[in-house]
């Protein structure tokens, strides 16, 4: 019984670091991009480090957070196999119960919102467009000035990708933290707010962004 | 037979017509449905029995291509409109332009879930620099200008250079006629018919002899001193050495025979076991 219990123990404290292990490989900064291969993970935490990650994912659960798989393919596999883990990438990403207000993660409402009909757009021309007709698109709402950068913004911090032919794609950070299926639902759902929200001044917009470029 | 000409001819134009409308579809200038395929099928059907030419089989054959790719892009079209993802894009754009910004972030806020990545130093990592630091060489040392050697120019003699293997102790066209005079002389001894085997030429008592006769030999042939006989069933090589040297092989287009003279080959040639 004694020797069960301390086999239990022992088997609790190889986990208990393999965990510190995944932790501080996800959280912290590694490459260009954030994340970790998954083959990373096998080098270091060994072949059971899907196991390593679901007890971390539980150990992230009380804070909001999650262990966010995306695989290679863009179809996620249902039971997915030692050598499909492998080749995907790991993430840790907000779990998406925090309020809204807290979630905007310093951005300023119209970049998001610029951001959320460029993304939605794209979707529904089957993941890519040509940047003229987003422009077309973003202009309605948007200052012309603005477009450029905003989309400048979007392609830098990996949301979008943009080819020779200027052709517009979804990249990796959108596959990484957009639910895409959802945004369309919910957009289509969606209704018109009653009440009107204060448009931000674009004289203090342009000054701001001046303020950010340099 | 007349009316058979023109009924022909009115097929033919038809199916070409499908074609480019294939083709405009495939392009995605046209809707994919725009095409009735039962319909197509029908009409290849009633040209087909009359087709006798290959010109008019392969028009008939390009016909059901373009509308196998035509089915695909219809079958896809469907695929994509049946999933979740397919939303028509003026209903969409429509949305877009209703919704004010509030309420589109409010919707994007609940399906997007940011990544979360730190980019904090630790002590650890703070003390590495500083080791790393302290063993790292000064740039002045590590960065040491390379002077190139100090080369001095001379004229170099012709001994100087026979010593160094440039030069050959003759001059090579004499080395070649001395050369041709001895091929002419072994095939007078040894050969039969006016030639000899190349390798009973060629071979010496070492190896390195055999290349530097071989190398010799292929001069020989080039400039017209000799010419070469290959038996490519027997596989037998002869070499044949003209009574005066002819500068036609110069002049006329001429073809490179490669032939192997390997070490392998050397031995057996030795041992009497090569042709």
């Amino acid at each position: 019984m004694e020797k069960g219990r301390t086999k239990l123990s022992k088997k609790k404290g190889v986990y208990g670091s393999k965990i510190k292990k995944a932790t501080q490989m996800l959280f912290y900064k590694r490459h260009q991009r954030p994340g970790v291969k998954g083959w990373e993970l096998h080098k270091s935490l060994g072949s059971d480090y899907p196991k390593v990650l679901d007890l971390l994912d539980d150990y992230l659960k009380p804070l909001d957070l999650q262990v966010k798989t995306i695989f290679e393919e863009e179809k996620t596999p249902e039971k997915p196999t030692l050598e499909e883990l492998d080749k995907a990438r790991f993430y840790v990403a907000l779990r998406g119960d925090l309020a809204t207000k807290d979630k905007l993660m310093g951005w300023r409402i119209d970049d998001l919102a610029g951001l959320a009909i460029t993304i939605s757009y794209i979707i529904s021309k089957k993941g890519q467009t040509s940047r003229k007709d987003v422009e077309k698109l973003l202009c309605e709402k948007m200052p012309n000035w603005k477009i450029g950068l905003n989309l400048e913004r979007y392609i830098r911090f990996g949301y979008l990708g943009q080819d020779d032919n200027g052709q517009i794609f979804l990249d990796w950070r959108t596959r990484a933290e957009v639910d895409q299926k959802s945004l369309i639902k919910m957009l289509l759902s969606s209704e018109a707010p009653k009440a009107e929200i204060a448009e931000p001044q674009e004289e203090e917009g342009i000054k701001e962004e001046q303020e950010s470029e340099e | 037979m007349q009316a058979t000409k023109s009924h022909k001819s009115l097929g033919r134009e038809r199916l070409e017509r499908i074609i480019e409308m294939c083709l405009a579809i495939e392009n995605g200038s046209v809707e994919p449905f725009t095409l009735n395929v039962d319909e197509i099928i029908s009409v290849v059907k009633e040209y087909f029995p009359q087709w006798q030419d290959p010109e008019e089989l392969k028009l008939d054959a390009e016909v059901l291509h373009h509308l196998a790719s035509v089915i695909k892009i219809q079958s896809e079209w469907v695929k994509q409109r049946s999933t979740l993802l397919y939303t028509d894009p003026f209903l969409l754009e429509e949305k877009i332009l209703q919704a004010d910004k509030q309420q589109m972030v409010n919707v994007f806020l609940q399906a997007w879930n940011p990544l979360i990545e730190f980019e904090q130093i630790s002590l650890n990592a703070i003390a590495q620099g500083l080791l790393y630091w302290e063993a790292l060489a000064p740039i002045s040392e590590r960065w040491k200008e390379v002077e190139p050697a100090e080369v001095s120019n001379a004229f170099a003699s012709r001994d100087e250079l026979i010593k160094q293997r440039v030069l050959s102790d003759k001059e090579f066209s004499e080395e070649l006629i001395q050369f041709w005079h001895e091929l002419k002389n072994c095939v007078a001894n040894k050969g039969n018919g006016g030639k000899i085997n190349y390798w009973d030429f060629i071979g010496a008592d070492t190896y390195e002899e055999t290349v530097q006769r071989a190398f010799v030999t292929s001069f020989l042939v080039t400039y017209g001193y000799a010419t070469l006989e290959i038996d490519r069933l027997e596989e037998t090589v002869f070499i044949e050495p003209f009574e005066k040297a002819r500068t036609e092989p110069l002049t006329v287009q001429s073809t490179s025979v490669p032939i192997a003279v390997s070490n392998e080959d050397w031995q057996k040639w030795k041992r009497g076991e090569l042709n």
